[in-house]
């Protein structure tokens, strides 16, 4: 860093689309957080353990309070033109954004792989890929772009970790949220057997085909269950929502839910 | 007579419930997991090898019509005789017109999707030909009078005492839990009938544009059987089957079986390339190939999913799929279950039809990932849920959709519906479960997460006043 | 009507509306899902497979050592053998073994230095144009030579013109299957490359590589030996 000079003045000199790659030999950074509809009215202490962990590692943390939805129920449903209605606003709302850090891997990676697919050949293409080129999932931020693996966590527990089929797969996250996890001084980290497996939640599939969702919850808890942890954390509140409402009608025991976050928060 | 969604959501209601047979199919596939991941391992560069395989069918593909002409020049020049079906009537009436000139009189088969598909058997019994399957699964199939429960492994649901029960009631043989004492059974029927059946039906694996072959991939040497014994040899096969190259097989062949069963190669990959020619021992007289298009150019002319016809059902999706295992392949009611199948039966079979399919999964993405020619099978399924909703929308979704789009591009609207949630939640358990429980779906099997008093919203901005 | 040949079976197709849907169809081209291959690697053009491929080694007896480990794998008996003689005697003790009453085999080099080494108590049935298919049911193993022998996959690569036609190494219960060294081959690519250089354009009707004895996994997923083919397969590697 050039002496003298704030890492966000440093930052703005560069040109967006690389922005991203330089990011981390800077040590201080203004990060935006997308905060996703649900996380927002049902989970917002994930929100805040991302605040607490970003901001304990010495960044500014902002929040545009205009976003709502990434628009991804009615664009798996098929209804793209309801879709980019939704999803034009969020372009809107992080414009400006050097980094946009989501709480979720599924709203993640329709920020990332999926919006310049909805907006190709449409006006806010460009923005589309650039929001794509800017946005990150949280573990995959801390790891990649900050290369933070220790971020003074505590936390007394076994563990097991559930891959979100959207981190895993669209965004190819699946070694960071493990290597924080097995930082955290206190914590110990089970694999599942069905570790990769789908947990069944699949946005509006869940309600639409509830049996066969149920069937997955199913496999996928038992083999939760069988780890014999105490708790599941995933870098996914909505697969959490269905794993935990599974596990509150049906476990014989005790398993909690728990986003990375409010783990990665835990002192 | 109820839609074809309808009997899917009973179907998928029934098979879920049985908890037995999903977790009898879980562990046998979770074997087959365990060994496709050895072999995988002793490639030098797997990853490498899809990406090659990919792009050798996208060449195939894409220049369809120049490799199937050169396939079709060498193919006749060594006395093979070609029929190009535009649908499945015109493929059945070739085949019987076939059998009735040449008198035919018992006809012996070996694996085929595509007859399947065209519903080949039924047609042919129906003329009065006796019509013998020979691979064991499909063979099993048969006498249970019911279709293959996944492509590559067609009876994977029956265990041991059911075929043997079958084997009692329909072979008269002896009651055994042993496979090896049940595959002997099959075997010492089926032996007789390639020796008396005057015509071979097979499928076939790949077409080789540049020797005028096609290849035969298999464990049992059933087909291999089929195409040597008849004096006639029918080969239905998709025009979508097409390989550049005899030398591609190098490739393709260790590949298919790797994803196909987690074996190195299968016992049994055989070329044809015509009848029985001059010089040769044995071998068929006549060697037809029935060239099925069958709206399989309805699928080459979308253009942005014209790979999922580079498929070279291996069944791998099918194998890792979460709904595959817990629905079964029979719920599907298609010819080709699994990933693959939701994504390209609606093109070959209506898309307003069939396009459940394509929404009954939750994009995990297993499929994709382990696709051994990288199809983008579950971007399709989102494709095709698009495509369905371009040609025509449901009214109930769209008001749906509307009320959510007014929602969420207001987000004072969204801000009271927040504050509201909590109090109307604790209403909820007076109607939950009811007609009137809005959220029925989810609270039949699974608790409903409760609304937080203060959102993420309330707490930053009150954190900002704070600050202040 | 009886046809012999197949000129006289004619039915209309629709070859013409079929290829014409298909050049309309891709009027449109297709993008790509996949990355693009490494440098070298072009679809349609001789690609070096070999880069991904199991490993082989590149002198005799990395190869021979590894066909006899998928030997292994496969459930295939492999059995070198000093000269004809010694396969012929190997062959005994295998009709011995497993009671074999008749013994197919084809006319040819390796299999004609081999028969007359064989015991008179062998029945011998040769199989040649016209023969009895019936009769070769009976038979409890069939000999054969072959094209080659593949290393990568434990394969024997047999044509309509080496080894006996179709049917000879899939319908008798024990195949046998002989072969000389320099007739052992990395991997399937270079099978496929000495197929070109014997035969040019005018293959044999019928290429097959077998690897290991017919199997099936159709029950439980449980694996048989011996689904419709041999029950059990034999290599014998002559110098």
């Amino acid at each position: 860093m050039a002496p003298g000079r704030s890492a966000n003045e440093c930052i703005s000199d560069l040109p967006k689309a690389a922005c991203h790659r330089t990011l981390a030999l800077f040590s201080f950074m203004r990060v935006t957080l997308f905060i996703p509809c649900f996380i927002d009215s049902i989970y917002p202490h994930v929100g805040v353990a991302m605040v607490k962990v970003l901001e304990g590692l010495g960044h500014q943390v902002v929040y545009p309070e205009g976003q709502t939805c990434c628009g991804q129920p009615p664009f798996n449903s098929g209804y793209w033109d309801e879709a980019r209605v939704v999803a034009s606003r969020q372009l809107a709302f992080f414009k400006d954004a050097e980094v946009v850090v989501s709480a979720s891997g599924s709203c993640g990676a329709m920020f990332k792989v999926f919006y310049p697919e909805l907006f190709q050949g449409k006006p806010e293409e460009t923005e589309a890929k650039s929001l794509s080129a800017r946005t990150f999932e949280f573990s995959d931020f801390l790891v990649n772009q900050l290369g933070v693996r220790d971020v003074g966590a505590r936390f007394d527990g076994r563990v097991t970790f559930h891959d979100g089929c959207h981190g895993l797969r669209e965004l190819g996250t699946k070694e960071e949220p493990r290597q924080l996890l097995r930082a955290v001084k206190g914590l110990e980290l089970v694999e599942m057997g069905e570790g990769e497996a789908c947990c069944g939640f699949g946005g509006m599939f869940a309600v639409k085909y509830p049996e066969i969702s149920t069937a997955m919850a199913e496999v996928k808890c038992n083999s939760i269950l069988d780890t014999g942890v105490e708790y599941v954390v995933s870098n996914d509140s909505s697969c959490l929502m269905q794993i935990q409402g599974w596990l509150d009608r049906n476990s014989p025991r005790t398993v909690k839910s728990l986003h990375l976050a409010e783990v990665l928060a835990s002192r | 007579m109820i839609s074809i969604q309808e009997q899917f959501h009973r179907d998928t209601e029934r098979t879920t419930a049985d908890v037995p047979r999903r977790a009898f199919i879980r562990k046998a596939l979770h074997g087959y997991e365990v060994r496709r991941d050895e072999t995988k391992a002793t490639f030098t560069d797997w990853q490498q090898a899809r990406t090659v395989a990919a792009d050798i069918k996208y060449d195939g593909l894409n220049h369809l019509d120049g490799y199937l002409k050169e396939f079709e020049e060498k193919f006749t020049a060594r006395g093979g005789k070609i029929f190009w079906a535009s649908n499945s009537g015109q493929a059945r009436d070739y085949i019987l017109k076939l059998a009735k000139e040449r008198q035919v009189k018992s006809i012996v088969k070996s694996k085929a999707m595509t007859s399947e598909e065209i519903h080949l058997n039924p047609a042919l019994e129906e003329a009065g030909y006796k019509v013998v399957e020979s691979d064991l699964g499909e063979f099993i199939q048969q006498l249970m009078h019911e279709p293959p429960y996944h492509f590559v492994f067609p009876c994977m649901h029956l265990k041991r005492d059911e075929i043997s029960a079958l084997f009692q009631r329909e072979l008269g043989s002896a009651a055994t839990d042993s496979p090896e004492e049940l595959t002997l059974i099959a075997r010492r029927f089926l032996r007789q009938q390639y020796i008396e059946a005057d015509m071979g039906i097979s499928g076939g694996n790949f077409i080789v544009a540049e020797t005028g072959m096609i290849s035969i991939t298999e464990n049992e040497g059933n087909a291999r059987l089929t195409t040597a014994m008849p004096k006639i040899h029918v080969a239905l096969i998709g025009i979508e089957k097409i390989l550049p190259k005899l030398a591609d097989l190098a490739l393709f062949l260790p590949m298919l079986a790797t994803a196909g069963t987690g074996q190195h190669i299968t016992c049994y990959n055989s070329m044809y390339g015509g009848p029985r020619q001059p010089g040769e021992t044995d071998g068929p007289e006549e060697f037809h190939i029935v060239l099925l298009d069958n709206h399989r150019t309805r699928l080459l002319a979308d253009a942005q999913q014209r790979d999922a016809l580079g498929c070279i059902r291996c069944g791998a999706c099918l194998n890792v799929c979460p709904i595959f295992k817990n629905i079964g392949g029979h719920a599907y009611g298609t010819t080709y279950q699994g990933p693959i199948g939701s994504v390209i039966t609606p093109h070959f079979r209506g898309l307003q039809d069939w396009k459940h399919l394509s929404g009954a999964s939750s994009l995990c993405g297993a499929c994709t990932d382990t696709c051994p020619v990288k199809i983008d099978i579950h971007h399709h399924l989102l494709h095709n849920r698009r495509n369905a909703v371009a040609e025509k929308k449901v009214w109930w979704e769209r008001l749906i959709w509307f009320g959510f789009v007014q929602t969420m591009t207001r987000p004072w609207f969204l801000r009271i519906a927040n504050k509201l949630a909590p109090w109307g939640q604790k209403l909820h358990p007076l109607v939950l479960g009811t007609v009137f429980d809005p959220v029925r779906t989810w609270t039949k099997t699974r608790d409903f997460p409760e609304v937080a008093p203060e959102s993420f919203h309330d707490w930053w901005a009150k954190r900002k006043e704070t600050s202040k | 009507m009886v046809g012999k040949t197949q000129g006289d079976f004619e039915m209309n197709d629709d070859r013409e509306k079929v290829l014409a849907r298909i050049s309309e169809a891709l009027a449109v081209p297709a993008p790509r899902h996949h990355e693009t291959p490494a440098a070298g690697a072009k679809a349609g053009i001789a690609v070096p497979f070999r880069a991904w491929l199991p490993p082989v080694g590149s002198d005799f007896e990395a190869q021979r050592a590894l066909f006899s480990t998928q030997c292994v794998v496969l459930k295939t008996e492999f059995v070198e053998c000093a000269d004809a003689a010694a396969a012929a005697a190997h062959l005994a003790a295998l009709a011995e073994a497993n009671e074999w009453k008749k013994l197919a085999f084809h006319p040819g080099t390796i299999n004609d230095a081999i028969v007359p080494h064989l015991p008179e108590s062998l029945g011998l049935f040769k199989v040649e144009s016209g023969y009895d298919k019936v009769e070769l049911e009976t038979c409890d193993a069939g000999l054969t030579e072959c094209e080659t022998l593949v290393a990568q996959t434990g394969s024997i690569c047999v044509t309509a013109l080496s080894s006996g036609g179709r049917a000879l190494s899939v319908l008798p219960h024990h195949h046998v299957a002989v072969a000389r060294h320099e007739q052992l081959v990395p991997d399937l690519t270079a099978a496929y490359e000495r197929l070109a250089a014997r035969y040019g354009a005018n293959y044999p009707s019928f290429i097959s590589f077998i690897s290991g004895p017919s199997r099936t996994g159709d029950i439980e997923r449980i694996l048989v030996l011996g689904a419709h083919g041999p029950k059990k397969l034999t290599v014998l590697l002559l110098p």
